[in-house]
């Protein structure tokens, strides 16, 4: 640590980029003139101030397009995010194609806004499959294949998990969906500009999209909507002005839309180099931690993997109390007592993780503004509280006692 | 979730963390919970001859909650009577440390931790009794 003295290290200390991320300010920048001084609404068609919001929105347009590979810019629907996208695409697909099917593929490890949407389907009259994992978090193309029916018309799978970082093989689901025709709709909020994607080359049909988990708003995202090969169509589910093509109506978040279209132009040009950087500061995190402590294990797979994420279980440790221990620090944990559900974390479960390593699960998101001062910082302090912790914890000295904890009658509770 | 300053204060500085030695007479253990549910407590009483809890340890793995309420438990144990540790109930410990309807499940679980200390207490010194007394047998046989 010698000569790092001198560097100022700002707590508390922001290592959950899964959930959302800070504003580049050049994306502020770009943004600010569209509150007071461009402010006209982008459906005003008789005057400057809603020409100008118009062409600042198309141009916002364009980059997102860009951004995702698409062809037509046109083929982005702007949303309130990624929740109403996943909605939007799922409702509007399974409304318009009843009378060509009813079935819905998806995976175990979805994020709530699809998982919940299947549940709401299901109750109107839609079969679903959820497919499992394997143990790193990773649905297979074989099993996609296989859940496919005459009555398919729609498979879901996000591009990258938002607890473990697991990259799911979309561009061989993309291959079997398009032999197959069926349609093919990805929640890549977690993977955009971190790992390769793009609509055409790995056929997918609907992309859910949101900016503020790449360092753009919030409250603003985007649906992408094939327009030819196959043309998709959708059945809006808000109504009024026919908005975005009548797909989704409602007067534009302007500002919130350039700043989007700026975040994804940033992370087009950015994104390659920056994700090196970014896995570089995750790996020394995780040599830091495997150096100082026994007893841990990464979940998910460590190839296919998002490279700001750090998903670890410190077996003897409740995530909890040691969240609670490194107050400093901004992450996230797997275990029970930090969701409303008081249920651990169903995504290590998928993977057929205990509960209680699940209970003991921290998730850490590193991104753009992550150094390697803060990196050594959480390093240190996490080895000396997971220490701490296991000094009280009864079943680190069973086990160093060499009990087999699974061989206890616990009393269940 | 925001912790009450107490829970704050018992899980920085948590007392009486350690361990006696359970084979010992006079020692009770208590060992609640399960590592699927997030919350394993361990609780031992050192009783001594007069029947007054001379010392106290815990160890748990748990939430901070779960610390603070182990930690409390043994605070308020030592020095009572086996009798009075009995009457500890896990409302007195929710109310003590502010905790919230999600954690009440500490409490109770403290107050197991406590409830199954004495009991293993008790079974020793039960058990203790009987030796004494087969023990003492012979000795009465010899006199008669």
């Amino acid at each position: 640590m010698k000569g790092k003295e001198n560097v100022a290290l700002r707590l508390p200390i922001y290592m959950d980029y899964h959930a959302t991320t800070p504003v580049d300010p050049r994306v502020v920048e770009t943004m600010l003139p569209y509150f007071n001084e461009k402010f006209g609404n982008a459906a005003s068609r008789s005057h400057s101030f809603g020409w100008t919001a118009e062409e600042a929105v198309g141009i916002a347009r364009e980059r997102v397009a860009s951004f995702i590979g698409a062809r037509n810019p046109k083929e982005i629907v702007f949303t309130s995010g990624a929740t109403e996208s996943d909605n939007l695409a799922l409702k509007g697909v399974a409304e318009f194609y009843k009378d060509k099917g009813n079935h819905i593929i998806t995976t175990v490890i979805e994020h709530k806004a699809v998982l919940d949407t299947c549940k709401r389907l299901e109750k109107e009259g839609c079969e679903v499959t959820y497919l499992n994992v394997d143990a790193q978090g990773r649905v297979s193309p074989d099993d996609v294949r296989n859940a496919i029916t005459d009555k398919t018309i729609l498979v879901s799978v996000m591009l990258a998990n938002n607890e473990v970082g697991t990259v799911q093989p979309i561009a061989e689901i993309g291959k079997i969906t398009r032999e197959k025709g069926v349609l093919f709709h990805t929640d890549a909020v977690q993977g955009l500009g971190k790992v390769p994607f793009d609509v055409e080359s790995m056929n997918v049909d609907l992309v859910s999209i949101t900016a503020h988990k790449m360092y753009g708003p919030k409250g603003v995202g985007a649906l992408y909507v094939r327009r030819s090969k196959p043309r998709v169509r959708l059945t809006a589910q808000m109504d009024g002005g026919g908005h975005e093509f009548g797909m989704r109506s409602g007067t534009l978040n302007v500002p919130g839309i350039v700043g989007f279209g700026r975040a994804a132009e940033i992370m087009k040009n950015e994104g390659v180099d920056e994700s090196k950087k970014i896995l570089a500061l995750r790996e020394r995190l995780r040599a830091g931690l495997w150096k100082n402590l026994d007893s841990i294990q990464l979940n998910g797979s460590l190839e296919s993997r998002l490279p700001g994420n750090l998903n670890v279980s410190f077996a003897f440790v409740e995530g909890e109390a040691l969240l609670m221990a490194i107050k400093e620090v901004a992450v996230s944990s797997g275990s029970a007592c930090t969701s409303a559900s008081l249920e651990p974390s169903y995504v290590l479960h998928a993977m057929g993780i205990g509960d209680d390593l699940a209970h003991s699960s921290i998730r850490f998101g590193l991104g753009r503004f992550t150094t390697e001062e803060e990196v050594d910082f959480v390093t240190e302090l996490v080895t000396a509280k997971v220490i701490k912790l296991r000094d009280m914890s009864p079943l680190y000295e069973m086990f160093k006692e060499g009990i087999d904890l699974n061989s206890v009658q616990w009393a269940a509770h | 979730m925001a912790y009450s300053e107490k829970v704050i204060e018992h899980y920085e500085n948590p007392r009486n963390v350690g361990t006696l030695d359970k084979n010992d007479h006079g020692v009770g253990t208590g060992l609640v919970g399960a590592p699927a549910c997030g919350d394993v407590m361990r609780l031992q009483i050192k009783v001594g001859d007069d029947g007054i809890i001379q010392d106290a340890k815990f160890k748990t793995f748990g939430c901070g909650s779960a610390i603070a309420s182990s930690s409390l438990a043994t605070e308020w144990l030592k020095g009572k009577t086996v009798d009075q540790a009995e009457t500890i109930k896990n409302s007195m410990i929710a109310e003590e440390l502010h905790l919230p309807p999600v954690k009440i499940h500490c409490s109770v679980l403290a107050e197991d931790a406590i409830k199954s200390a004495i009991a293993d207490f008790r079974a020793k010194q039960a058990a203790r009794a009987k030796v004494e007394e087969t023990d003492a047998a012979p000795v009465k046989q010899a006199a008669e």
